[in-house]
Formats: C-alpha cells, sequence, structure tokens
C-alpha cells in the first residue's frame, strides 16, 4: 500500500529510462515534454528538421510535467534525459538547487538581422540553466452553446454562477486560481503578486473561490479541459489557450476564449545534470530556439514564440486559412488585462499556499 | 543418571543427535540458496527503497551539510531570542560557501517548509552575502534584509540543524512548533492531513462492506452453480480483474458523469429533468462506486474459495433437523465462510487505504484519499520527507489494524484460496 508512491515514480523513471535504452548508439537524444497537440508543434517545428540537418535521432517522451522525473533522475545519478520542457517556477527552482547544466546565453544564435540572442528573448525569457520557447497562458474558455444569449466577457463572469449558470472547471492547484480569484474580484493585475503577499489578501481569493467551490470540477492535466467542455461537463473552465484554440479550429468545437484576467508562462528548455548526451541536447536547443523554429512552432498552436525576432514570420496554421497571429497570448488586442506569472513569488510561497488550498478543498 | 542411557551413534560413530542436525542444517542451507534470489530481489527492490523512503521522514541533513558552522553554533546554543555577532559571522561563512557550490538555494527550501518566503530570503542574501568580508555582520545582515532579525526565523533554522527532525511527523499530524519550540495544532486553515486519514479509514471501511455485501451472494452462486455454468460466470468476475485499471476508471467516468449514459438514461426516463441531473462523479460517491467495482474481485475470489470447500450437507442437516432458512444460514452456513469473508475484507480493506488513481481521477475534492497528498507532495511540491511520513503513519496504521484484526478474528482464520 505504502510502496505505491516509490512504485509510481520508478515507474515514471523506467518509461523515461526505457528511452534511454534504445538509444545506445551515438546521435540520439531523449526529448521530454508535455504531450498532446504541444509535443506534436515541437516534433514539427524543432525536431524534424533539426534531424533533418543533423541527421542524428530525438526520441521524444511525454509525462505529465517533465519537471517531476528529473529530481529524482539526478539524485539517483542515473539521468536518462537530454532535454526537458520545464515551466518557468520549475526551471528556476531547479537550476538554484543545481539540477541543471548552466546555458551560456551568449551562445544562442542571433536574431537574422544581426540583434544578439540576450537582446532578442522577451525579458525572462533566459536564465542561468534554460531557455525559453513559448509564451503560454491560462486562459477562460467557455463553450458558446451554453450561453447562445449572453456570452461571457470577464474573468469576473467565470466567478459568477448566477449570471452564467453551468459548472466550471479549474486547475487543481493554488497557482493560478488566486490570482485569478484576486482580478476576477477587481484587483487590477499590477497589484495581484503585492496583494497576495498579504494574509488579507489570500483570505479574500480564498473567499472569492468559495463563490464557485461547490460548482467546480478539477482538472490536472491539461488535455482534460477541452474534454471537460466536449462533454457538457463544465459549461466554462480555465484552460491552456493552446488547447482551446486546437479543439476550436481543428475539432470544430463551439469553444471560445475570454482574454480577459489571463497568466502568462514560459516554457523553457532545459538540461538536467550529467544528462547522457549533453553536447548534442545543447546543439538541440541552439537550433529550435532559433528565430525560424519558433516561428514555425507557432504554425502549430497558438503560443507566442520567446523571440521577438519570431513575431513577424508567424504564419497561418496547418489548415492554411486560419490567421495564428491573433490567437497569440501576447497579440495586443489579447493583452489588455494579463498578469505575468511571478515565478519568484511562487517558489517563496509554493508550499504554504498550496498546503492552504489543499486543506480548502479537502474541507466540505 | 545420564551416564547410564547408551549414546546412539552413527556407524562411523558420530553422534546420531549431530549429523541429524548436519544434514537438517544442510537441507534448511540448500533451501535458503533456493530462495535467496528472491529474497535478494525482494530486498533490494522493495525492503530497501522503503526503508530508505521511511527514513527520510525523520532524517534532512539538507541545512546541517550545507551551513557547518552556523549548525555547529545553533546546537551549541539555545534560541530564546535573536543571536548575537557569533552567529551571524557563521551565518555569513556558510551562505557564502553554499553559494559557491550552489547549494544555499537547497538551504532556503528546507526552511521553507516551515517559514514562508526563506527561498528567497536566502537566495537574495547570498547574492549580496559577498560584499559583507568583516564586521559587524548582525547589522550589516539586517541591512541587505530585516527578516534576519526574525526570533521564528532563528527557532527554525535551530531546530533545522539537527540532521534529525519530527517536523515532517508534525505537519502530517497537523501540528506545528511554535517559537518556544512547542507543539500545537496548526492554523485551522491549514489542517488537511487528519481530515483525510479519517475519511480514508471511513471510505476504506465503507467500500469493504459494500464489496462483502455486493461480493457474498455472487461468490455463493458461483460456489454453488455447476462447474460449466459456474466457469462462465467465473470469467464474467475475472475478466474486470483482467482489465486495466485506468480503462475500468475512465469507463466509470462515461457511464456517471452528469451528461453520461447514466444520467442520460435517467432524463430519458422522465425521472429527472435536464437541470436535475444527477452528480454521481467528482465527488465522495465517485469514488466509492468505482473503487467498489474495482475491488470486488479481491471480495469474491477468496469467499468464493471458501464456500467451495463447504458441505451443502451441513446445511440441509441443520434444515432437516427444523432450522429455518435465516437460522441454517446465520448458525451453519455464514460461520463456515468467516475465514473467506476475513480475507476479502482485510484484502480489500488494505488495497484501499492505499487507493490513489482512482480518488485522482474521480473523486472530485471530497472523494480525495491520503494518498492522493502524499503523490502529490512526492512529485509536485518534492517535499519528500514529509510524503514518507505521511507514508510511515499510513504503513503503522494498516499495520494496528492487522494486529487488532488478528487479536478479534486471528489471522490463521485467513483463507486466500
Amino acid at each position: 500500500m505504502n510502496a505505491k508512491k516509490p512504485i509510481a515514480i520508478a515507474a515514471l523513471s523506467l518509461g523515461v529510462s526505457i528511452g534511454l535504452a534504445l538509444q545506445a548508439q551515438a546521435g540520439e537524444i531523449t526529448v521530454v515534454s508535455w504531450g498532446g497537440a504541444y509535443t506534436k508543434s515541437q516534433i514539427e517545428a524543432y525536431q524534424k528538421p533539426w534531424m533533418a540537418k543533423t541527421g542524428h535521432k530525438i526520441k521524444s517522451v511525454d509525462a505529465p510535467n517533465p519537471a517531476a522525473p528529473i529530481k529524482a533522475q539526478v539524485k539517483a545519478g542515473n539521468v536518462s534525459m537530454d532535454v526537458a520542457d520545464l515551466e518557468y517556477s520549475d526551471a528556476v527552482r531547479y537550476c538554484d538547487e543545481g539540477l541543471l547544466e548552466e546555458i551560456d546565453a551568449a551562445a544562442l544564435p542571433p536574431a537574422p538581422d544581426g540583434t544578439p540572442a540576450t537582446e532578442d528573448f522577451i525579458e525572462g525569457g533566459l536564465t542561468d540553466c534554460a531557455v525559453a520557447n513559448i509564451v503560454w497562458a491560462t486562459v477562460v474558455a467557455y463553450d458558446a452553446s451554453k450561453f447562445p444569449d449572453n456570452q461571457p466577457k470577464t474573468i469576473a463572469d467565470f466567478f459568477n454562477v448566477k449570471k452564467f449558470p453551468g459548472k466550471r472547471g479549474l486547475r487543481k492547484g493554488a497557482k493560478p486560481n488566486l490570482e485569478m480569484a484576486l482580478m476576477a474580484d477587481g484587483v487590477p493585475a499590477g497589484e495581484v503578486y503585492k496583494l497576495l503577499g498579504t494574509p488579507a489578501g489570500v483570505k479574500r481569493a480564498f473567499a472569492k473561490l468559495d463563490a464557485i467551490k461547490k460548482h467546480a470540477v478539477w482538472w490536472e492535466a491539461g488535455a482534460q479541459p477541452p474534454q471537460l467542455l466536449a462533454d457538457g461537463e463544465v459549461a466554462m473552465t480555465t484552460a491552456y489557450n493552446g488547447r482551446i484554440f486546437n479543439a476550436a479550429i481543428s475539432e470544430d468545437k463551439p469553444f471560445k476564449i475570454v482574454w480577459d484576467g489571463q497568466i502568462l508562462d514560459f516554457d523553457l528548455f532545459v538540461i538536467p545534470k550529467g544528462a547522457p548526451n549533453k553536447d548534442l541536447a545543447l546543439d538541440f536547443i541552439k537550433f529550435a530556439t532559433g528565430t525560424k523554429p519558433l516561428a514555425d512552432q507557432a504554425r502549430y498552436i497558438p503560443y507566442g514564440p520567446a523571440r521577438k525576432s519570431s513575431a513577424s514570420l508567424i504564419g497561418t496554421y496547418q489548415d492554411g486559412k486560419t490567421e495564428m497571429a491573433p490567437h497569440m497570448p501576447t497579440a495586443p488586442a489579447n493583452m489588455k488585462n494579463a498578469l505575468v506569472n511571478n515565478f519568484e513569488f511562487w517558489a517563496d510561497r509554493d508550499t504554504e499556499l498550496n498546503e492552504r488550498f489543499n486543506a480548502w478543498l479537502a474541507a466540505n | 543418571m545420564t551416564g547410564a542411557v547408551q549414546q546412539l551413534t552413527t556407524d562411523d560413530g558420530t553422534p546420531l543427535k549431530a549429523a541429524l542436525a548436519r544434514t537438517g542444517r544442510r537441507a534448511r542451507i540448500r533451501a535458503l540458496l533456493l530462495v535467496s534470489p528472491l529474497l535478494l530481489f525482494v530486498l533490494v527492490t522493495f525492503a530497501a527503497p522503503i526503508a530508505q523512503m521511511l527514513y527520510l521522514s525523520i532524517h534532512n541533513p539538507v541545512f546541517s551539510d550545507n551551513m557547518p558552522r552556523l549548525s555547529t553554533w545553533l546546537r551549541a546554543n539555545p534560541i530564546d531570542d535573536v543571536p548575537g555577532e557569533a552567529a551571524f559571522e557563521a551565518l555569513v561563512l556558510d551562505l557564502k560557501e553554499a553559494r559557491k557550490k550552489r547549494t544555499h538555494a537547497q538551504v532556503g527550501t528546507r526552511i521553507n517548509y516551515e517559514r514562508a518566503g526563506s527561498t528567497s530570503l536566502f537566495k537574495s542574501t547570498a547574492r549580496r552575502v559577498k560584499k559583507i568580508d568583516g564586521p559587524p555582520y548582525k547589522e550589516q545582515m539586517l541591512a541587505i534584509n530585516k527578516a534576519w532579525g526574525e526570533l521564528h526565523l532563528w527557532t527554525v533554522m535551530a531546530r533545522a540543524a539537527h540532521p534529525h527532525t519530527a517536523a515532517f511527523y508534525a505537519q502530517a499530524l497537523d501540528l506545528a512548533f511554535d517559537d518556544k519550540g512547542e507543539l500545537t495544532r496548526a492554523p485551522e486553515e491549514r489542517r488537511i492531513y487528519l481530515l483525510l486519514f479519517e475519511r480514508t479509514v471511513f471510505l476504506s471501511m465503507l467500500i469493504t462492506l459494500l464489496c462483502l455485501i455486493l461480493g457474498y451472494p455472487v461468490a455463493h452462486l458461483l460456489a454453488r452453480l455447476p462447474l460449466r455454468y459456474s466457469n462462465m460466470l467465473m470469467v464474467l468476475v475475472l475478466l474486470p480483474f483482467w482489465t486495466s485499471l485506468l480503462v475500468r476508471t475512465t469507463a466509470w467516468i462515461t457511464l456517471l458523469q452528469s451528461q453520461g449514459v447514466l444520467n442520460d438514461l435517467l432524463v430519458f426516463l422522465g425521472l429527472v429533468d435536464d437541470a436535475g441531473r444527477i452528480q454521481m462523479m467528482y465527488n465522495q460517491a465517485g469514488t466509492v462506486i468505482a473503487m467498489t467495482h474495482i475491488m470486488l474481485p479481491f471480495m469474491i475470489l477468496p469467499l468464493y474459495s471458501v464456500m467451495k470447500s463447504v458441505p451443502g450437507d451441513f446445511v440441509r442437516a441443520a434444515r432437516s433437523l427444523g432450522a429455518g432458512p435465516v437460522t441454517a444460514f446465520v448458525r451453519v452456513y455464514l460461520p463456515q465462510t468467516v475465514p473467506g469473508i476475513g480475507a476479502g475484507a482485510l484484502l480489500v480493506f488494505i488495497i484501499s487505504v492505499g487507493y490513489y488513481i482512482t480518488p485522482a481521477l474521480v473523486g472530485g475534492s471530497s472523494g480525495q484519499l491520503i494518498s492522493n497528498q502524499i503523490a502529490f507532495h512526492m512529485l509536485t511540491s518534492l517535499n519528500w520527507g514529509l510524503a514518507a511520513a505521511l507514508g510511515a503513519i499510513l504503513l503503522f496504521g494498516v499495520i494496528v489494524l492487522y494486529w487488532l484484526y488478528d487479536r478479534m478474528i486471528g489471522v490463521d482464520n485467513v483463507k486466500l484460496g
């Protein structure tokens, strides 16, 4: 019974280590990412062109959160992955704890017009150990067929079950529900983290969440919210914007995004300390975070490229007709009331607020 | 008197007792050699990792290893107020070194378990501490961040200076240390684990009871039918048992969700209207329904094997001697199936207590069990000490229940097949 947890970890690392066993010959790296449409976009835009250019192979592995196996593997001294795609807070925390190789930002290729990489990346996109590839957003999305007359327009509408009846999908965790709750309560984006640093702010956020607790369905993996919407299990949900776009455009679902009160976040490539093919991994990261591959990726999923020079190269979706630019979380029209995730805040308060969130959730 | 008894010997003159002991020993060693691969396998892959994991719950040397000077000072001096120069000098020297070795963030994370805000405090201070190259240390540290003058921080560090800690067990029992180092209950909005332990035990018992009520007649039917029918029915019991857990759980989601098969049927029959669809999923009901189904074979199989060996003559004899059907069942049949009930109930309960994936998928918020928190701390918060403490408490609880069961019913009575 009690053995279940270590076994779960072992199974997870085993899944990744099988990748290692298969890559005995030189010239193959293991890249771990989040799966679904997101991994597919990375395979099309980064991995296939890199393989064609260099002749090396890539073993692509999916994980619910690629950060989870890293700590276990590095601590056990048995690292089987070469590149992982992490969230900002994990990338910074792991770097500080010495679990990642450092990556020299100056060695990254410059933009086509010669702008050095250190200036080409969006502010915050380069850290000591990580190189950002995309900017993504947690947004509120709804099923338009459930609200034929009066459609939700603001983050406050998400918390208003009287005016917009129906179940709500939320991520099971303190982040980013607390931020969204405060914004829905009328707190301007710029003051959210300051307020959340105070006991009164935390109390206010939970009080706001209380309003929809009875109507909430909690999701954990990014693939769940579009499924919940499609099943009619919820009328409105928080979700990653790319997943909603994919369901709406390629599966023709009546899903719409409320571009108000969304939370922006980076995803970054890292190399775990002791990766078996460190040099190839670095070469892959340099290639993948170049101007063109980043712009290409945006053609498969609407996550904003982390390089400024990529923005003008973004084309149409793979269906050939949908312009991608307006669907980007970084598009000016979508940025009117957006909050950038504050990883420093979460590095400090993660333990405390998640504990409190879990207690709040478990209490009836 | 002893010398009077002739000692028995073998042909070559060795005492028979010694010869027998030698052959016995040889047989035992041979037997041990035969099982040694399995024994070794179990030790290496099961016992050792669990022991190591459990050790994590009381042992966390991150602070004492990486802040050696300060730890030595803290162990030697009781903290009842913010300390003076000596402690701050040790702090500055240790932080400089930790910064060089990139361990300062781990240290901050360790302190952050008990004092929110410590991660950034250690990180930002470590960045600026290299400027301090002489006394007064305390004054300069307070200038970098006035949090260093906080008594609570120092009491937390003083406890972390000992590599062995009770902090994880305290937290797992919803307790916290106050500034005087005494245990108090955690603030109300952070109490969670006792509630979850209680809920886990309650729901597991409920599931065990439901499995017994549902499984008993099925097992009886299986045991009484002629072989060719019972084999067919047995396949129906075993088929879900052989099906992947995730598939079965997902199937229940399809059936029970508010737009699911069961609700659609109820709406179609007019039993509920479209707005009043019943919430059978993402709450405790979901956990109980799905887990009862998943656990049923673990109840039916031991019951079946016991019932199979109960001769039908006894019940017939009881009836012919004038017992009614109820009396015959309660006084004659039921007592003979107790070993099966015991085995099934014990199996179902113990597996349920540690169940994790089904509650995570269908339990919503109110149907979460303690194992979901353990998984959270293993995989997401990476606080392995707390996860280990929670796991150890769960393991201890199961052992106590097993012992109680042994005292009340007797483990010898359990028959698994």
